[in-house]
Formats: structure tokens, C-alpha cells, sequence
């Protein structure tokens, strides 16, 4: 039998298929949640992060907003995932996808804070001062006017930041999760065939970024329609 | 004010009042009879000062161009009247509502002072409808809430007083579409009167400038303002397009709109403006109606200008 045919039949058995569909599942779980988590995050944080104000509570948040982003930027991924899964959530009585997405997502948080930083910096000032001037809070200025603006600009970071999100939501094997490289590691133990199931689990992993990247494509399109530039 | 004894003059403390700690002249009684009142307003950026020590009054009715060379101030001026530059000492009164105290709430106050940018500045991402009335509907809407939230409380509170200690409740007189459709009325209203009613649903990105600016202008009228601030509304526009946003800022005044205009077009200042103030090195150089200025300028500052522009 050739190596193929030896994964083919091990990967073909309904409890591997099954295995391998849910880790799928998982793996898309995560990624998508995680990046909602993390956008909702990235705005509250950046929208602190850039408040004129120098009132003590204002300034108290954003120390806070710099510490969070240092603290989530400055660990390795892993080492928050083991730290928070085997250390923080213990004892806490959620589904383990959701607090693997709630870990990923606050992760994904510090990086988003900055790329909205940066989105709501590429927006034109005047537009927010226009917002001030017909008596709008800063606040409904930001919401109805700067953030829509500075979310068309960082859309193909966000993009960016989702594809890294994804492929690193393989290491979620290291706290048990059935996630999609852990079916496959398991298809490649029980073989003892490594080449044929990573080979796999890398083309998945590609075919999942390529079609976000598609989705992405499909989503700076729309966006520039709607304002036929 | 920042050097010698003047520094150590403390910001005063009166009940409801508070300041930026760069504030420390003494706040002096408002003229009440003044739309707006600017007292001892001075802004610097760092060392560099804009504006020093200016005290104008303007008058409801009033039609005042500022006129004068570039880096002298006049923007900053303007954009210090309704505090989108917060003001480094000074004071700012609106209607008797000092704007540079932090207790006094600005964005009721903006709401009548409607601003003209000299880049349009209309938003992006909205469609020209949306961009008229996005800020009397979140406003309105606000305002609602705000009664709405107030009235369950009083409701909750006549719960325990007798019959005839109950308090009354607030006026709650249009319902959330009725905001909504009023403002859009409105808004069309005010589209149609610049002829531009057809535009209604198109972004601003594919407007002409002289189209953008005249919108951007409605967009402040949508608020009922009393007073409207114009930065350059023509300096980034092309040239045969001037016209048709002066015709616009003309029509306004005739309608008796008090409006204050920093302007590089002479002849506009000259047939539109009542008053007309000079300013050069942060400080108003000279003032006086129309012809007064450009007819018989007193000062150097302002001959020499007038010899380069005219």
C-alpha cells in the first residue's frame, strides 16, 4: 500500500471523518469570533487611545488601554493560551470553543487597537471637527463618521490580521481543543504516515486563507462601489 | 499673561464654573445685548502666539468679514468662537453661556452656531441626504431619550408623593420617525432651494467643489443656527465656481442670517459684510465698515495689505 492509500483509508473511516469536521468547525469558530471579539476590542481601545481629553478617568483608561495592549502584544500567543486556559479560566464553566475564542479574542485585541489606531489616524480630521461643529458628541461623531471611514481604510489589515488569527489557532491542540491539526496529528500518529496528512492539513489551511482573502477582495470592492471613486 | 506676575495669578473658583489651567484672567460680566463676546482671547501654540488679547463684540444681525494676511490669525479666530480651538486664556460667550467653561455643555451650544470649512469637509461616508440630516436626527433622537429616561423617573418618583405634589412630566411632543421625517423634509427643503435636490443620494465624492461647499453650507443651515461661521468657504474652490457659493452666502444675508466670514474676496467683503475687521499679528488691526477700510485705511498694516490685494 502506498502512503496515500494508507491515509486515505485511515482518513475515510466515519469517526475521522467526523474528527476532522469538527475540528473544522472549531478551528473556523475560533477564528471568526475571535476576530469579532477582537475587532469590538480594537475600536473601544483605539477610540480611548485617541480621546483629547486629559480629564484623570480619560487618562486613568487609556493607561489602562496601553498596558492591555502591551501585556496581549508582549506574550507569545501560546503562553497567554496556557497561562489563561490552565491558570485564569479554571473552575469557569463556559464550552472550551468559546473560551479559546474569548482568549484569541482579547489577543486579537491588542493588535486590532492598533490597526484601528491607525485606520481612525487615515481619517481627515476635518471630518470630525465638521461632527463637533454641528453640535454631534464626540462620541456619535465617532461612531457615525470616523469609525465607518477608518474601518474602509483598515479593511485589508483586518484582513491580514484574520489570516494570522486563523493559522494560529493551530496551537490550540497544546490545551486539548479538538481543533483541525489535532485530528490530523492524531490520523498521522495512529499511521505512523507523516508526509500525506500535514501535506493535507497545510492545504486546508491554505484553501481557508484563500477564500478569506477572496472574501476580503469581495468586501474592499463593495465598499469602494459605494462611494464610486 | 504667561510671564511676570501675571502667572501667578490662580484660575478663580466660582460655583459651576471650572477652566483649563491655562486660564487665568478673570472672567468680567458679559454684555447681554451681545450675540457673541470675545474677551482677552489669546492662543499660542507653544512659543509661537496667535492670537493676543482680543475683545470684539458682535451683534445679532451683524455681517462681519475678517480680512487679512495669511498667518495672522483669522482662522484660528473663527475656529476659537465656537472653541474647536480651545482658547489658551480668554473667554468665549455665546448668547451669555461662557464656552470655555468646562461645566457649560458645548455641543448644545454648537448646535446654533452652524461652520463653514474650507475644505467642505462633508463626510465620506455618507450620502448627501444623510450628511444634512444626520445631526438633526441623532440630536433629536438624543434630546428624546434624554426626556424619555427623565419622565420615568419623575413617573417612578409621583409614585410616592400625594395627589397634588405630583410633578409634571416633560414635553415629549414627536416620536422617533416623526424626527426622522421632519429632518428629511427639511433637508430636501433645503436642497431644492440650492437647486441641488436631485444629488439626494449620490456620495459626495462625485460632487464638483462648488456643489460640495453649497451642501456643506445647507448642511449647517439644517440645524436653525443663529450665527454662521465661514473659514475661507472659497479658497479651495476653482475659480467659476466662486460664484455660485458667494450667491448662496449672499442670499443668507439678505435673509438677515448674523454671520461671520473670513474671507481673501474683497469685493464680496465689501458688498455683503456691515462690519469689517482687519486682523494682523493676532491682533484686530483695525476695524470699521466697508468703506471706511477700504477706502480710508488709517493704519500702514492695512495699506500695505490693501496696496497687494486690490
Amino acid at each position: 500500500m502506498s502512503s496515500f492509500e494508507i491515509f486515505w483509508e485511515r482518513f475515510s473511516t466515519p469517526g475521522t471523518l467526523k474528527s476532522v469536521l469538527t475540528g473544522l468547525q472549531n478551528t473556523a469558530a475560533i477564528a471568526v469570533f475571535g476576530l469579532i471579539l477582537g475587532f469590538l476590542i480594537g475600536c473601544i481601545i483605539a477610540t480611548v487611545k485617541i480621546i483629547p481629553s486629559q480629564n484623570i478617568f480619560v487618562t486613568i483608561l487609556k493607561r489602562l488601554a496601553d498596558a492591555y495592549i502591551a501585556v496581549f502584544r508582549g506574550t507569545p500567543m501560546m503562553v497567554q493560551l496556557l497561562l489563561l486556559h490552565f491558570a485564569v479560566f479554571i473552575g469557569v464553566n463556559i464550552p472550551p470553543v468559546a473560551e479559546v475564542s474569548l482568549i484569541f479574542g482579547l489577543n486579537s485585541g491588542a493588535y486590532m487597537a492598533e490597526i484601528m489606531r491607525s485606520g481612525i489616524n487615515s481619517v481627515d480630521k476635518g471630518q470630525m471637527e465638521a461632527a463637533r461643529s454641528l453640535g454631534l458628541s464626540y462620541f456619535t461623531a465617532m461612531i457615525r463618521v470616523v469609525l465607518p471611514q477608518a474601518v474602509k481604510n483598515a479593511v485589508p489589515t483586518i484582513g491580514n490580521e484574520f489570516i494570522s488569527l486563523l493559522k494560529e489557532t493551530s496551537i490550540v491542540s497544546v490545551i486539548g481543543l479538538a481543533d483541525i491539526t489535532r485530528a490530523f496529528k492524531a490520523i498521522a500518529d495512529s499511521t505512523f504516515e507523516y508526509f500525506i496528512p500535514y501535506i493535507a492539513l497545510a492545504l486546508i489551511y491554505f484553501v481557508l486563507v484563500m477564500i478569506i482573502s477572496l472574501i476580503i477582495k469581495l468586501i474592499e470592492r463593495r465598499l469602494k462601489k459605494s462611494e464610486k471613486r | 499673561m504667561k510671564n511676570g506676575n501675571a502667572a501667578k495669578i490662580k484660575p478663580q473658583k466660582i460655583k459651576g464654573q471650572k477652566f483649563i489651567k491655562t486660564q487665568v484672567t478673570p472672567v468680567e460680566p458679559c454684555d447681554p445685548n451681545a450675540m457673541i463676546e470675545v474677551q482677552h482671547l489669546t492662543k499660542s501654540y507653544g512659543d509661537l502666539k496667535v492670537l493676543s488679547d482680543i475683545n470684539e463684540k458682535i451683534f445679532q444681525g451683524e455681517k462681519i468679514a475678517i480680512i487679512g494676511p495669511s498667518g495672522g490669525g483669522k482662522s484660528t479666530f473663527l475656529r476659537c468662537l465656537n472653541v474647536l480651538e480651545d482658547p489658551t486664556d480668554g473667554y468665549v460667550f455665546f448668547e451669555g453661556n461662557n464656552l470655555c467653561n468646562l461645566k457649560v455643555n458645548i455641543n448644545v451650544q454648537r448646535r446654533r452656531m452652524g461652520m463653514v470649512f474650507q475644505q467642505f469637509n462633508l463626510f465620506n461616508n455618507l450620502t448627501v441626504l444623510k450628511n444634512i440630516t444626520l445631526a438633526p436626527v441623532r440630536i433629536g433622537l438624543q434630546d428624546l431619550r434624554a426626556a424619555q429616561r427623565k419622565n420615568f423617573f419623575i413617573r417612578f418618583k409621583n409614585l410616592f408623593k400625594s395627589t397634588n405634589k405630583k410633578m409634571p412630566l416633560l414635553p415629549v411632543q414627536k416620536t422617533a420617525k416623526e424626527i426622522k421625517s421632519e429632518a428629511r423634509e427639511n433637508a430636501i427643503t433645503l436642497l431644492q432651494r440650492i437647486g441641488l435636490a436631485d444629488k439626494c443620494n449620490v456620495y459626495p465624492s462625485t460632487l464638483s467643489g462648488g456643489q460640495r461647499q453649497r451642501i456643506a453650507i445647507v448642511r449647517a443651515l439644517a440645524m436653525n443656527p443663529k450665527v454662521m461661521l465661514f473659514d475661507e468657504p472659497t479658497s479651495a474652490l476653482d475659480p467659476e465656481m466662486v460664484g455660485e457659493v458667494l450667491q448662496l452666502i449672499k442670499q443668507l444675508a439678505d435673509d438677515g442670517m448674523t454671520m461671520v466670514i473670513v474671507t481673501h474676496e474683497m469685493g464680496f467683503a465689501r458688498e455683503v459684510a456691515t462690519r469689517v475687521l482687519f486682523m494682523a499679528d493676532g491682533k484686530i488691526a483695525e476695524q470699521g465698515s466697508p468703506q471706511q477700510i477700504f477706502q480710508n485705511p488709517q493704519s500702514d498694516r492695512l495699506k500695505d495689505f490693501l496696496s497687494k490685494v486690490l
